[in-house]
């Protein structure tokens, strides 16, 4: 799923300051799952905003709503008759979410009310880490199903480097080497002699470096 | 491994089967070439070649292929250090050209020390290709003499080609196999990590030997004389994918710190003569880091001079 963090609340202060009006909309899939955009935490930045703004002798009229998904033009249209009741929409949806209402609401200021951080999961309680950069031609088949995309610091495809000590990366010591979590499974799997084939140079034109992706499918167009 | 794919002196040197030479010069942060030329004096008679460091540590510096221009036009042969931390394919290649447009015979193929590490922290790296993947690309364009993209290079690049193996970083078990891999890619020689621990090092290069990879590529052992005890213990402890023994510790701090650098210089001296009778050590990198007029004294007290003529 889509990994968000909440912003720092004086970063959203400072940016819905000027208005009166003002919509925090959350999202109930993957930002409601890692616990930075939904219901909850709609509730808890819009006492926040409200409680700062009365503090300040500005009192404003915040309200709170939750939509099914942001990334989604049926649910989106959910507000549309509400939407001239409001100078500024803080969103906690993922940054696709975000867009999403903007495009479609084109005269609202639309201000994020997270940081996107990753395609991740959530390892343990409070703790959600990276496994996907949607690099758009997936390795994993040759790589004993651990992204060196993605968990790399960098992306080496016939790695380890020469930082791995103690089956942690060069970078931190919180950070595990993706290559030694790679070898370990191919010894599991008993197919350590794969590690020898080369991982040829890869093609990046299906990922960042290529442009917006799209995928186009004609099976499922009406 | 007779037949001469380059003008290299580096090459030359070890195909005779004499034992080679290497040091390092790390260019400086500003632009005075006087600096990069200074250090080159100071080692020009004791050394096969001399790598030039690419943004070591991730310290923004002059370019290692300037630097290795200043070298050669006196008279010195440069090893190119390239990583692939900062470029993409494009300018892989283009770099590797211009390498070739001086002549430039030598290279070795790194990713580079994160940038985090560096002055930069907040950069983006690039990773388009990995080491391996660059020495593969260095041997395309030379053997095959074409550029990735398929195109006739016209005058490919007539360079050396060389990979980095760290005998110590984890895991143990896929040390060697990850040289072969270098190798199969087309690593011709090995420029290895510091080595302090002798007995794993001749471990690492007994297994090599007995998959018959140390006929298949010359092995220079990494070399770094110890300054203090300080900078013994900062290895061990502070630097990624470093085996310094406690004896080496106890060794340095059992003498007077106004003596420690001798002693430093003794023990890489004594390494140099053991690891010379190793089966599969074909030379040494001496990586004397800031100290390049101690390079001379360590060369010679390792019998290691005068340097061949070839």
């Amino acid at each position: 799923m889509i990994i968000a963090e909440k912003k720092p609340i004086e970063e959203i202060i400072d940016e819905v300051k000027d208005f009166n009006r003002i919509l925090v909309l959350g999202c109930n899939e993957c930002v409601t799952v890692c616990e930075a955009g939904g219901k909850k935490e709609v509730e808890v930045l819009a006492s926040a905003l409200r409680m700062y703004f009365i503090t300040q002798g500005n009192e404003k009229k915040i309200d709170e709503r939750t939509l099914e998904r942001q990334c989604d033009h049926e649910y989106l249209e959910e507000i549309r008759a509400d939407i001239d009741d409001y100078d500024a929409i803080v969103s906690l949806a993922c940054g696709v979410g975000v867009q999403f209402a903007a495009e479609k609401y084109l005269t609202t200021p639309l201000i994020p009310g997270v940081n996107t951080v990753c395609l991740g999961a959530n390892e343990d309680r409070g703790l959600w880490k990276e496994r996907c950069q949607a690099c758009g031609s997936c390795v994993l088949a040759r790589t004993g199903g651990i992204c060196p995309v993605s968990r790399c610091a960098k992306r080496v495809l016939n790695g380890p480097c020469g930082g791995s000590t103690n089956g942690k990366c060069e970078i931190s010591k919180d950070v595990d080497c993706a290559w030694q979590l790679i070898v370990d499974r191919l010894k599991a799997l008993g197919k350590m002699d794969d590690y020898e084939k080369v991982a040829p140079i890869k093609d990046w034109s299906t990922d960042r470096a290529g442009g917006p992706r799209t995928v186009t499918r004609e099976d499922v167009k009406i | 491994m007779s037949n001469l794919n380059t003008e290299s002196r580096l090459e030359k040197i070890l195909k005779a089967g004499h034992i080679g030479v290497t040091s390092e010069c790390g260019p400086p942060r500003g632009s005075d070439a006087e600096e990069v030329k200074k250090k080159g004096a100071l080692i020009k008679d004791y050394v096969d070649a001399v790598n030039v460091t690419d943004n070591q540590t991730a310290m923004t510096r002059m370019s290692s292929l300037a630097a290795c221009i200043h070298l050669k036009l006196m008279g010195i042969e440069p090893v190119l250090q390239m990583v692939t931390r900062d470029r993409n394919r494009v300018a892989l290649q283009s770099d590797i050209l211009g390498a070739a447009s001086f002549d430039i015979p030598n290279m070795l193929c790194l990713s580079g020390d994160h940038q985090s590490f560096g002055d930069c922290a907040q950069g983006q790296n690039v990773h388009d290709l990995d080491s391996m993947q660059l020495v593969q690309t260095v041997r395309y364009m030379r053997d095959e003499g074409k550029f990735l993209g398929g195109d006739d290079i016209k005058r490919p690049p007539k360079i050396f080609v060389g990979a980095a193996a760290n005998p110590f970083a984890d895991p143990f078990e896929i040390r060697v196999p990850r040289l072969a891999k270098k190798i199969a890619c087309g690593a011709e020689f090995i420029q290895t990590q510091c080595i302090y621990n002798l007995d794993k090092f001749k471990e690492w290069v007994k297994r090599a030997a007995d998959r018959g990879l140390t006929d298949k590529t010359f092995i220079m052992a990494g070399m770094t004389p110890m300054k203090s005890v300080g900078m013994a213990k900062y290895m061990k402890n502070r630097v990624p994918g470093m085996d310094v023994p406690d004896e080496i510790i106890k060794r340095l701090a059992g003498v007077p710190k106004d003596k420690q650098a001798q002693e430093g210089i003794n023990i890489c001296v004594e390494h140099i003569q053991e690891l010379k009778e190793v089966k599969g050590v074909s030379g040494f990198h001496i990586m004397a880091i800031e100290w390049e007029q101690k390079v001379p004294e360590i060369v010679e007290r390792a019998g290691l001079y005068p340097r061949p003529q070839v």
